[in-house]
């Protein structure tokens, strides 16, 4: 009996069923809190035409970034791209599609679509190229643009802690997307940093319980950083 | 003549009150964090999930876990929180964030602002920039008044691609403090030594002028 019990063994166990043309939600927000073995996972088993809903697309050969190296993405559904060379390369000879959607609107998305909600109404990007073709309503005084959710096939997340029920708790902003992804993926996979005996988290820190999870892993992370900055040093004190 | 960034920086952050949370875009409106007057308690929101953000760290606090919007590296100052992206947004959309400043290549006597796209330039995308200008209940812009070519952002209509319509409070450039409102940019403090005819000469929109326009003092 597996019970609860969400631990898999190896990233071949769980990243399977990830086959060609599927959506990936991942969490991250740049390389923070990115589930590094599990883009690994998915760039060693090189399924093609992937749709990958993320904040930003990694950089070269780090993070999303090594999928692009085998044209494993089709379209990125993304804030901020382009810290990446290849991106733009794949951008501009048309194998790549970018649909740039709103921060806000992107987590939202996430969110609603992990809820059950088809869309949403928002201010934002009302009267910009984000709101063309997209349905418009007033409410009082304001305009809005009606946004779809999305879901995944699978959610990739990256977490502090997990119990073998999958129950999640983040580390600092390392948090960002991930508790949204984890809701919107059909199978969603949680990479940790440390796996604890269930009953040891506090239930009322728990960031995502264990219901939206399918599956965990304890991985390895490099956790690279992308800007470096120090606080000036003064000698005055 | 005309204002370095730093003292845009200072004009800025006379524009914070006591007890505001604020949003400071990349650039100038970052910088602004160094001249709080320090009679005031001012807390930083960072949209990536982080209220009450402190100073970079030094390099024993470095931690990859805890970087701002901009990607760098940060503190949390005391009595800060950590949340998701959505709970983020839910702050920034719905309201509660006093004060949001950005950059910007163009604003309209609308008060929309242009920021984040240029056609034919490679596009790297919004960022959370739309949901802030959304979202704010004060927003201000800080721009040079012209581009290097000499060419005024201020204008009648942007020609930019939009980042939202008709939200823009106040401008803070180089040369001037403007209030956009009822159609037109308002005249309300002009930089030291800079003339109201050199103002008038880079503002292409509609631009009121009232008599004795006071200098911004810092």
């Amino acid at each position: 009996m597996a019970g609860f019990n969400k631990v898999v063994e190896s990233y071949d166990a769980a990243m399977a069923g990830l086959t060609d043309n599927m959506t990936i939600i991942a969490g991250g927000f740049g390389l923070c809190g990115i589930p590094e073995g599990l883009i690994s996972q998915i760039r060693k088993m090189a399924t093609t035409n992937l749709t990958v809903v993320s904040n930003n697309c990694g950089v070269d050969g780090f993070g999303l970034g090594v999928l692009l190296q085998q044209k494993q993405i089709r379209k990125m559904i993304s804030s901020y791209v382009g810290e990446n060379a290849l991106f733009e390369q794949q951008l501009l000879s048309g194998e790549l599609e970018v649909e740039l959607t709103p921060q806000g609107t992107l987590a939202e998305k996430m969110r609603a679509g992990g809820a059950g909600i088809p869309a949403f109404y928002t201010a934002t990007g009302y009267g910009t190229p984000v709101g063309e073709g997209k349905e418009t309503r007033k409410f009082g005084d304001r305009s809005y643009i009606m946004e779809e959710s999305v879901t995944g096939d699978f959610s990739i997340v990256k977490a502090w802690k997990a119990d073998k029920y999958g129950n999640c708790i983040y580390r600092h902003t390392a948090q960002n997307f991930n508790p949204m992804a984890a809701t919107a993926g059909k199978i969603t996979v949680v990479e940790v940093e440390e796996l604890v005996e269930t009953g040891s988290l506090n239930p009322s820190e728990i960031h995502t319980p264990g219901i939206y999870v399918d599956r965990v892993i304890v991985g390895t992370f490099e956790k690279r950083i992308e800007r470096k900055i120090l606080t000036p040093t003064t000698n005055n004190q | 003549m005309s204002l370095s960034r730093e003292q845009i920086a200072m004009r800025v952050a006379q524009e914070f009150s006591d007890g505001d949370y604020v949003n400071l875009g990349i650039g100038i409106p970052t910088l602004a964090a160094n001249y709080v007057d320090k009679d005031i308690e001012v807390m930083l929101q960072s949209e990536n999930g982080l209220l009450g953000m402190g100073p970079y760290p030094t390099e024993e606090q470095v931690d990859a876990d805890m970087i701002n919007a901009g990607k760098e590296t940060v503190t949390a100052s005391k009595g800060a929180s950590i949340f998701s992206s959505a709970e983020s947004f839910a702050m920034i959309r719905g309201g509660h964030v006093d004060l949001t400043v950005l950059g910007a290549f163009e604003v309209d006597v609308s008060g929309s602002i242009a920021s984040w796209m240029i056609p034919g330039k490679l596009i790297k995308g919004m960022g959370g920039a739309m949901d802030l200008v959304a979202g704010a209940r004060n927003i201000i812009v800080t721009m040079t008044h012209a581009d290097k070519h000499g060419n005024s952002k201020l204008l009648d209509s942007c020609t930019l691609p939009l980042t939202g319509v008709n939200c823009i409070n106040r401008i803070i450039t180089d040369l001037a403090v403007i209030e956009v409102k009822d159609g037109a940019f308002h005249l309300k403090e002009k930089a030291p030594d800079v003339t109201v005819e050199e103002i008038k000469s880079k503002t292409a929109g509609k631009l009121i002028i009232t008599e004795n326009t006071p200098d911004m003092s810092f």
